[in-house]
């Protein structure tokens, strides 16, 4: 349903450099430099697939999107979405997108909510009753309710992303391009914009297509991730299997009864240990964490035992470092 | 139409929010023509005349040109702070909407505080009127509501070009300035005041002299022959906008290329 | 005085980077001094030329005007200062080591200096250029020409004051439009620039002298161009120092009054 070959764009930047000397000299010329948004991008996409898009900043991320919108035409390759060159055909290919830029608000900032919504209606000239068949089940399922009535200045930041998305679904898009929907956010507000993108890519089939700098959110939604870096594709595929790659050591926490020694096991580092509990941290390259378990379990009288991964984080640090990006 | 109306409504009810800025603000409205009017007056007061037109001759020019420019500022406000909308990438989202950027930019800004600038062009209009004996007809009529319509739709071509600039550079648009609030401060007198090259660049460039000068010579009687034509002339000013259009839809493809 | 310096730096040396801004604000400057001139000229034709004001120290006084257009004209409007005042949101600035006061009135008067220095040497260079009737003439003596820059640069100072005053207004007012349009406005007609002042009647010129605004722009130019005598300018630098004084002071009270309130209240 999409696709993307050889996507190039290359953008002029201005440089600027600080100081007096540096302020008048730019006063009689300008320089530029030449930066490389986009170097031979290439990756398909099905319909009702949830993709996560993820990557250093400045790596190409919203160039892809705004070329993928129609709102950037590139220097060289082809796309295509649902038949349509995005920045051929703009105004038919945008009827069928919705986007949800985290940062930046589409909807009027002094007047209620509803009346943003109403504006959106008649741009995207959404049918009455299909409009509010929408509105009714997406403020049911982002629980908005009175929300609507209020001016979005007096709204919690919370409050305010459950009503771009909204915004963003009145009129039924295929796909959905959402940047960064839950920077910012409360826990709570997290979970239940998560929640809702899940119900309405199963529902309603809709594929979206996500960036984010939260591994939460991809942990949640997907298991697809594209990673870009310095303009290029440079993974393409399954999360968990790039987990696995970087999930070099596991940390077990052991809370156990009596006094147990632990004794020094290869491949195991003891992090900390206290009366009745050990943090242990495991090379899982060479060991499985199971057969620990059970070593363990011979000598100590085991009450509870936790295992964590890697933090999410330093896994995207370790692969960032890798692809040197 | 629907949707511009429905922008309008939307602009009018945010815009209410503010009740008492909103009352200030035209209230400034209305000062800012009038201190200008106040200045010509008192220059009227000490010098008596001007290229051989009297005060309220030119008193007539001025209500015109400021009620075209008042409509127009109205009207054309979203294309006025079009550079901010560039600014903050909120054009990126007009293109991610399936409508045409004209339609959206216009409902982006919609200043029903410029009447007060208005009001105070029709006070002035009505004051000319009255200190002028000017024999009134048909024609007559139709030349001024042309001369308005003419000098709106000019200004308001002139902040389209002003926002197309901003295509290529945020910085430096104060030059457009001169188009917009320089030609009113001086087309507010008749044109023939000023140098030859100046009332050429203006009546065939920027054509405020079909609005401004030519019409307002048969408004006052002083050409009896060509009534038609005179009457029709302010129309040229809805033509200019065609070619503005043409230049905005040729920005907004190499916004489209560059990116922001 | 550190902070002071440095925030005086940083905001001049931005203020010179809006080069595409400067030439585009040159070219509008130019036009606007290029048809003022022309419509006096013709009025003057017309009506014969005023015996206080003679065509050449007319033809002065808008040049100056538009050279140095950024230091003496009311209306400035800073975003960011306005937000801060909005928003409320003055607590970065009040944990700066300085005096509120007197770090905006620093940056107020960066930006003019900034802006004004882009500008204000081609339209001279150009002015003094131009044909006979047009040009701008060399200033009467070097006294003149000396009290001319201290005047000015008196009234910048004096200025800078007033435009606090409008600031801080804004804090009980709200109205960011309203106060600096309205009072932008004003300021413009009574300090000469929407016409020169010797050309008012006799009772408006008495207001101009009364109202603080004129002692900005109108003196220093009329000094410039003789129009104003050597013992009147001296004097009249008297009274700019009273006039800066006793505005600073009030804005400098009045803030503290302003910002305390805000501390107490809670932003």
């Amino acid at each position: 349903m999409i696709t993307v070959e050889g996507l190039c764009k290359t953008f002029k930047v201005s440089k600027r450099s600080a100081g007096f000397k540096a302020a008048t000299k730019a006063l009689f010329k300008r320089e530029y430099t030449e930066v490389e948004a986009l170097r031979d991008v290439s990756f398909n996409i099905n319909a009702g697939e949830v993709v996560g898009y993820i990557g250093p900043n400045g790596a190409g991320k919203s160039t892809t999107i705004k070329v993928m919108s129609g709102i950037l035409v590139p220097d060289k390759g082809k796309c295509e979405i649902l038949g349509r060159t995005p920045w051929n055909d703009r105004i038919n290919h945008v009827k069928n997108i919705g986007v949800v830029f985290g940062q930046r608000s589409q909807l009027m900032w002094d007047i209620p909510v509803l009346d943003s919504f109403e504006l959106l209606r008649d741009i995207y000239r959404v049918p009455q009753a299909k409009y509010k068949k929408n509105l009714d089940r997406l403020t049911d399922i982002l629980d908005l309710g009175k929300i609507i009535e209020t001016p979005v200045r007096q709204l919690s930041l919370g409050q305010r992303m459950r009503c771009e998305i909204t915004a963003s679904l009145l009129h039924s898009p295929q796909i959905l391009f959402l940047d960064e929907p839950t920077i910012g956010l409360d826990a709570v507000s997290k979970v239940a914009v998560r929640e809702f993108i899940k119900e309405i890519n199963k529902e309603n089939g809709v594929t979206v297509i996500l960036t984010t700098h939260d591994m939460g959110d991809i942990e949640a939604l997907t298991d697809r991730i594209l990673l870009i870096g310095k303009g290029q594709i440079l993974f393409d595929g399954s999360f968990n299997n790039l987990k696995r790659r970087y999930n070099t050591f596991s940390v077990l926490t052991v809370d156990y009864s009596g006094d147990g020694n632990i004794p020094e096991i290869e491949n195991i580092n003891i992090i900390s240990k206290e009366k009745g509990r050990a943090v242990l941290k495991i090379d899982t390259k060479s060991r499985s964490v199971s057969s620990v378990i059970s070593q363990l379990s011979s000598i100590l009288e085991i009450r509870e035992i936790s295992v964590e991964a890697r933090p999410i984080e330093e896994v995207i640090v370790a692969l960032y470092k890798e692809y040197q990006i | 139409m629907r949707l511009y109306l429905k922008y309008i409504e939307l602009l009018l009810k945010s815009q209410l929010q503010y009740k008492a800025s909103f009352a200030m603000t035209i209230c400034t409205q209305f000062l800012t023509p009038f201190s200008a009017f106040a200045g010509i007056y008192i220059l009227f007061k000490r010098f008596g005349s001007i290229a051989g037109w009297s005060a309220y001759e030119v008193f007539l020019c001025f209500a015109i040109i400021g009620a075209s420019f008042a409509v127009s500022t109205c009207l054309a406000r979203g294309f006025d702070v079009f550079p901010n909308m560039v600014k903050n990438a909120a054009f990126d989202r007009v293109l991610v909407r399936p409508r045409g950027t004209i339609i959206q930019v216009l409902g982006s800004g919609f200043d029903i505080k410029r009447i007060g600038h208005l009001m105070q062009s029709i006070i002035i209009l009505i004051i000319a009127i009255s200190g002028i004996n000017i024999q009134w007809n048909i024609f007559k009529v139709i030349t001024i509501i042309n001369m308005i319509l003419g000098g709106t739709c000019i200004f308001s071509g002139v902040y389209m070009l002003q926002a197309t600039f901003s295509f290529w550079t945020i910085e430096g648009l104060e030059v457009a300035n001169i188009l917009t609030h320089g030609v009113k401060e001086y087309a507010s007198y008749p044109l023939n005041i000023l140098p030859k090259w100046i009332t050429r660049f203006f009546t065939f460039v920027i054509p405020f002299g079909c609005v401004n000068y030519l019409p307002l010579l048969l408004l006052l009687g002083r050409i009896n022959k060509n009534r038609v034509f005179y009457m029709l002339l302010p129309l040229f000013g809805i033509l200019f906008i065609i070619p503005c259009l043409f230049a905005w839809k040729f920005g907004v493809k190499h916004y489209r290329s560059t990116g922001s | 005085m550190r902070p002071y310096i440095s925030a005086f730096r940083v905001r001049f040396l931005n203020g010179l980077q809006y080069r595409a801004a400067a030439l585009g604000g040159l070219a509008t400057q130019f036009f606007w001094g290029v048809m003022a001139i022309f419509i006096y000229q013709a009025f003057y034709i017309s009506g014969g030329v005023p015996q206080t004001f003679n065509f050449s120290q007319l033809v002065t006084y808008i040049w100056l005007q538009q050279a140095f257009l950024a230091l003496i004209m009311l209306y400035d409007w800073d975003s960011e200062l306005f937000e801060m005042i909005t928003s409320g949101n003055i607590s970065y600035e009040l944990c700066r080591p300085c005096n509120l006061y007197g770090f905006w009135y620093v940056k107020l008067l960066s930006k003019r200096l900034s802006s004004a220095a882009l500008r204000f040497s081609p339209i001279i260079i150009v002015a003094l250029l131009l044909p006979t009737p047009y040009k701008l003439s060399f200033p009467q003596s070097p006294v003149t020409f000396l009290l001319f820059i201290a005047t000015l640069m008196l009234g910048l100072l004096l200025i800078v004051a007033i435009s606090m005053l409008i600031y801080i207004s804004t804090f009980k007012t709200m109205s960011p439009v309203g106060s600096m349009a309205f009072i932008g406005l004003v300021g413009e007609f009574f300090s000469g620039m929407t016409i020169p002042i010797p050309l008012m009647p006799e009772w408006l010129r008495a207001v101009c002298y009364i109202l603080p605004f004129r002692w900005t722009a109108d003196l220093p130019l009329r000094i410039y161009s003789g129009n104003i005598g050597v013992n009147e300018a001296v004097i009249s630098i008297g009274v700019q120092f009273v006039w800066i004084i006793v505005l600073a002071s009030a804005g400098a009270i009045l803030m503290m009054r302003v910002t305390r309130r805000i501390v107490v209240q809670g932003g």
